[in-house]
């Protein structure tokens, strides 16, 4: 086992560095740049039961130190992910992969969750409760200790994978979501999802974004994002993936040392592809500079001198 | 796709707003007209798509209009500065079916793209004609570039201070043999309804990445859902599906 190497749910990764859901597609674009084996794992596209275009564009805006997105879950739909996404990523990624699930009801996240728990590619599911609940009024899941219980009770009964419940940070208190996840018997969190956020345009006098609000990401959320994770991994005992504006080598560690067992990188990857490459080629000088000898204890051991 | 290092070695003034600038560097992703690059800017979060206006050894000619703060910052930048640029990036347009006489038709910024196309048809022995849209005389740049390429050019203002009157569409000559058209959505539609023969449309969009990662940018069309950066930014007419 190699200094960066570290333990998700019970699957060892080479290394910490996983990039996120929606900034990675299913694998393929990167795949074109780099061999994509290097990283520890990725999270794919949000994966819904049916398929999605998302919402109307522009679905992109710029802000300072980040960008909102509100691209809305387009995806081809379980179905074509598992007849022709994976199949296509067997041939350029050779480790397990984690598949990101998103739904609108209950019953949809059991339904993905099912189909992709039979995908031998499949290493774990990362589900997404940031959506809302039609049958809940619209709002999101994962702002309802109670409908994200539920949602993990119901996914957790069609799957023996390991299941990671991935939190919206728009909630006010942050340790009672991730304790409702740990008690329905989630495996793991990952978080933070994207801010919620918006920008006008100063010459329309509208705001940028068509369905008016997006998720904001970037480095301008890392600080934000630290404290989340922070506070979710001393109010839990299972594994937090860390996740919000990392960019660099120093950022991974940051995350780790709040508490994370593996660090998620987003919209870094859409103005850096090869940042995820780049950053686990770096830790390890990284590591050195600040004496920390491996990633496995790094916020018990390698820290305490 | 190709990231690289580029060294300004101009950045002029067209006219009021309209810039054009030429980067050295490693241009060898970039492999039709109709692609375009990706550019960090120093502060900017995102990087900046911008359309390729001609490529000559390992020179590359944007030419760009200063619409907000990034371009304005772009317009700022002097020669021997250096720009990263993602390159290579879209499907670019495919001159396999201009057939003899093809039609080009460019509107405001959407006239760049236009000129490394014109040059390649007419090297492959094409009549190419061209048609340039502008609001008024003032905006208007390019012209005699075409016409020393050997393009027929005409050119349109909204306000009649040159040429034609009207839009593009009022400029239609009675035979060519395909369409190809950049500019504002508005005028690609009309261009659309008055094309009788085939045509490649390019499009612009909001972007995330730039290279097919994020879905920042897509457009339904008949043929399924298309990222405008990765599958596009040119569709060609039968698979346009215009929504409104």
């Amino acid at each position: 086992m190699g200094r960066l190497s570290v333990d998700l749910c019970g699957i060892p990764l080479d290394n910490p560095v996983i990039p996120a859901s929606g900034t990675f597609g299913y694998g393929y674009e990167f795949a074109e740049l780099y061999d994509i084996n290097c990283l520890g794992t990725f999270s794919f596209k949000g994966t819904t039961k049916e398929p999605r275009f998302g919402n109307p564009t522009p679905r992109i805006a710029e802000c300072t130190g980040g960008m909102i997105n509100a691209v809305g879950l387009q995806n081809p739909g379980v179905d074509k992910v598992i007849e022709e996404e994976l199949p296509k990523l067997k041939t350029c990624f050779h480790k397990p992969v984690m598949a990101n699930v998103s739904g609108f009801s209950v019953e949809e996240y059991a339904y993905t969750c099912a189909r992709l728990d039979k995908e031998p590619q499949v290493g774990w599911l990362e589900v997404n409760i940031s959506c809302p609940n039609v049958h809940g009024g619209g709002m999101s899941f994962g702002t309802d200790p109670k409908a994200a219980a539920a949602v993990v009770k119901a996914v957790k009964a069609v799957t023996k994978k390991p299941v990671l419940i991935k939190l919206t940070p728009n909630v006010t208190d942050i340790t009672e979501i991730a304790k409702a996840c740990e008690e329905a018997g989630a495996d793991g969190i990952s978080l933070i999802n994207t801010l919620l956020g918006m920008r006008i345009d100063l010459k329309t006098k509208r705001p940028v974004i068509a369905n008016v609000m997006g998720g904001f990401s970037g480095p301008a959320v890392f600080p934000v994002a630290l404290r989340m994770v922070y506070q979710a991994a001393h109010a839990v005992d299972i594994p937090v993936v860390g996740m919000g504006g990392v960019s660099s080598p120093e950022d991974v560690l940051e995350m780790m040392l709040a508490g994370a067992c593996a660090v998620e990188i987003g919209a870094a990857n859409l103005v850096n592809p090869y940042i995820c490459r780049d950053i686990i080629r770096d830790l390890p000088a990284v590591m050195d500079r600040y004496h920390i000898k491996d990633l496995k204890h790094i916020n018990i051991e390698s820290t305490g001198e | 796709m190709k990231q690289g290092l580029f060294e300004i070695i101009e950045n002029k003034a067209l006219n009021d707003a309209v810039y054009r600038m030429r980067l050295q560097g490693d241009v060898s992703a970039i492999t039709a007209p109709g692609q375009f690059v990706n550019i960090k800017l120093a502060g900017k979060y995102l990087r900046r798509p911008i359309s390729v206006c001609d490529k000559t050894g390992d020179v590359l000619t944007l030419i760009y209009k200063v619409v907000g703060q990034g371009t304005g910052q772009m317009a700022r930048m002097t020669e021997s500065e250096r720009l990263d640029l993602f390159t290579g990036l879209g499907n670019g347009y495919d001159l396999t079916t201009a057939g003899d006489a093809p039609l080009l038709i460019g509107g405001g910024v959407g006239v760049p793209p236009l000129y490394w196309l014109a040059k390649e048809l007419i090297a492959a022995g094409k009549q190419v004609s061209v048609i340039l849209g502008f609001n008024t005389k003032d905006e208007i740049f390019y012209e005699t570039a075409f016409r020393d390429l050997g393009a027929a050019v005409t050119v349109t203002t909204v306000d009649g201070s040159c040429g034609v009157k009207g839009f593009v569409t009022d400029a239609f000559p009675a035979q060519y043999s395909y369409v190809y058209t950049c500019g504002p959505e508005p005028m690609l539609k009309a261009v659309y309804k008055q094309t009788k023969t085939g045509g490649q449309f390019s499009f612009e969009e909001r972007m995330g990445c730039g290279f097919g990662a994020c879905m920042g940018c897509s457009c339904k069309t008949l043929t399924g859902y298309k990222r405008i950066c990765k599958d596009g930014p040119v569709l060609t007419k039968e698979e346009i599906l215009w929504e409104d």
